[in-house]
């Protein structure tokens, strides 16, 4: 009885606390690790190009995180992730599409923020005819929205194969590496840009996130308790097409990571409550990213991509999440 | 006081509530009977603006429920629907205190708080309080929501079905208690109920519907009645005095 009480009093907000703190110290070492480990030649610029890498993927760690959580709370739904709605594709379709077009010299020639905004742009766009489509009518149905997400992205897909088949081979050579998630050559501007905007949508959703918890329980008791289920949810597939054309146009696609993190922060805060999970998802990506660079340039000194093993590890989660529900 | 004046709501081409107009004066308990498919269960979300209409109005207390704000109607009037799944892991403390968001937001007052604790005394949750849902019986988890509905403290509760999937004991308890809604705490009740015996003993006033409609409206004991039986449910039932109410044997036929 008592343990039991303490158990609840700890859950409610003791451990949650606690977790979000080892967290904050985590990731302070984690940073200033990467930021000071065998500095050589100037400082300056050595801590300038490292400091804009930790840069990049703070934002992109903390967005890919906060969208994920997002759309888990309005689908219900823990093993969906943004990009299982198309927008990874997108963007490998825009890139190849540009390179096929005008060629990959006058696609990197482009002014990086003018190219920037284009994608942001497209996949806005993108997200914007998607859930006009399926939220201009009665019809609420999120998960025929990602059902619909899904489907375009396949066509996506396919269409970026179609496109490559017929590339140049140099073309392909020099595309295929701008299709990989780079935390290396992240530009200053864009870094700014973009943490404005991830900046303004966490402001935008701060009070939707009390509302959340009750978002959380289903649609039927949110509407009950007093919550316009409707505009929550319109707001966060708006913040959540941000977030995901922001991480993805910054760096490049990273599929499994918002569905990695945010599962574990629910794990290990043990709540659903959004006072704690954006927070603790945003710095376990964190964690993972700039922990993971390290490694894998200092310690392993390896060419493998980033990107490449948060994908094989993503994947292996992924499956065991959904065997895991198949198996309740 | 609810008030529906020609309330209709259309699936495609099948209307599946046509032109319903109903008054529920405060207080009381006010079941909804009928076949399946009579819709009982739509007109009940509807008020409970869990659906939108296609025609018609509904007040409660002169608030139109399709333009009142969400949480101004959430501390007048509470729904609980029949399935009552929640995808994430909660105790049932913490689910009876999300009764109280509609005034708090989700930080609880001590006003709050012991809003929770009468609440779970109400329905002897005590000792599970700190278990999680998914650890709890059938018929556990439905008092723990019916809790959390107490905790809201409205003055209006829409309750569809809640003795489904309940035992003998269970039902007749859970029934018990919300009758003690309405008479103790002089809550008004709608309730949607499968078995007929449950309102002829509990409900202060029956109202049948059948295809979209209002068959038949009055106390039990004029509605629980072979003929209208025989009208509303399509089935001759024998219909039985026991304890000066009527009761419906439709155990025995078949």
């Amino acid at each position: 009885m008592l343990v039991d009480r303490w158990r609840t009093a700890l859950a409610a907000s003791g451990r949650p606390v606690t977790v979000l703190v080892l967290l904050g110290i985590l990731l302070a070492m984690v940073t200033v690790l990467f930021m000071t480990y065998d500095l050589k030649g100037s400082l300056d610029f050595a801590l300038e190009l490292r400091g804009r890498k930790v840069g990049g993927m703070l934002l992109v760690g903390f967005a890919v995180a906060y969208a994920s959580v997002l759309l888990h709370t309005i689908t219900n739904n823990r093993i969906l992730t943004p990009s299982l709605m198309g927008f990874d594709a997108l963007f490998v379709l825009i890139q190849t599409a540009a390179a096929f077009f005008f060629g990959t010299l006058a696609f990197l020639s482009l002014d990086v923020r003018l190219r920037f905004g284009i994608e942001v742009g497209i996949m806005l766009a993108f997200a914007a005819v998607l859930y006009r489509l399926l939220f201009g009518g009665e019809n609420r149905d999120l998960f025929l929205l990602v059902l619909a997400g899904i489907i375009t992205g396949t066509v996506f897909t396919s269409l970026t194969a179609l496109i490559m088949r017929v590339l140049d081979p140099n073309e392909f050579m020099t595309l295929q590496d701008l299709l990989f998630a780079n935390f290396s050559t992240v530009n200053r501007d864009l870094l700014l840009v973009s943490a404005a905007a991830v900046v303004a949508i966490v402001l935008a959703t701060r009070p939707l996130l009390a509302q959340l918890d009750a978002v959380a329980l289903g649609r039927e008791h949110a509407i009950n308790l007093g919550v316009d289920h409707r505009a929550v949810v319109r707001r966060c597939l708006a913040a959540i097409a941000v977030l995901v054309s922001v991480s993805t146009a910054l760096v490049g696609p990273v599929a499994f990571l918002g569905l990695l993190v945010s599962n574990m922060a629910y794990q290990l805060t043990g709540t659903f409550r959004h006072r704690y999970t954006p927070a603790a998802a945003g710095m376990i990506a964190a964690i993972a990213l700039i922990g993971g660079q390290f490694l894998l340039q200092e310690v392993f000194a390896s060419v493998v991509r980033l990107s490449v093993i948060i994908s094989f590890i993503g994947g292996i989660y992924f499956i065991l999440l959904l065997l895991r529900e198949a198996g309740r | 006081m609810i008030e529906l004046r020609g309330v209709t709501k259309r699936y495609g081409p099948n209307t599946v509530v046509d032109g319903v107009s109903l008054t529920v004066p405060g207080g009381g308990v006010t079941a909804l009977i009928g076949p399946n498919g009579a819709g009982k269960s739509t007109l009940l979300s509807m008020i409970g603006r869990l659906l939108p209409l296609d025609g018609g109005e509904i007040r409660v207390d002169g608030l139109d429920v399709s333009r009142t704000a969400g949480d101004v109607l959430a501390r007048k009037l509470s729904i609980l629907r029949q399935e009552n799944q929640v995808a994430v892991r909660l105790t049932v403390k913490e689910l009876v205190e999300f009764g109280r968001f509609p005034y708090s937001r989700g930080r609880l007052t001590t006003e709050d708080g012991r809003h929770v604790e009468e609440a779970i005394e109400f329905l002897e949750l005590a000792e599970f309080a700190a278990r999680p849902l998914n650890r709890l019986s059938g018929g556990q988890r439905q008092r723990a929501f019916i809790a959390m509905v107490l905790c809201q403290d409205t003055d209006y509760v829409l309750l569809d079905e809640p003795l489904n999937n309940l035992d003998m004991r269970h039902a007749s308890q859970t029934m018990g208690l919300i009758r003690r809604f309405a008479t103790e705490l002089n809550k008004t009740i709608v309730i949607v109920l499968h078995d007929v015996n449950f309102a002829s003993y509990h409900a202060d006033r029956v109202v049948a519907m059948k295809d979209g409609s209002i068959v038949a409206d009055g106390a039990p004991g004029e509605i629980i009645t072979a003929p209208w039986m025989a009208e509303i449910f399509d089935l001759e039932v024998p219909v039985h005095s026991y304890a000066d109410r009527p009761v419906a044997a439709y155990f025995a036929i078949g």
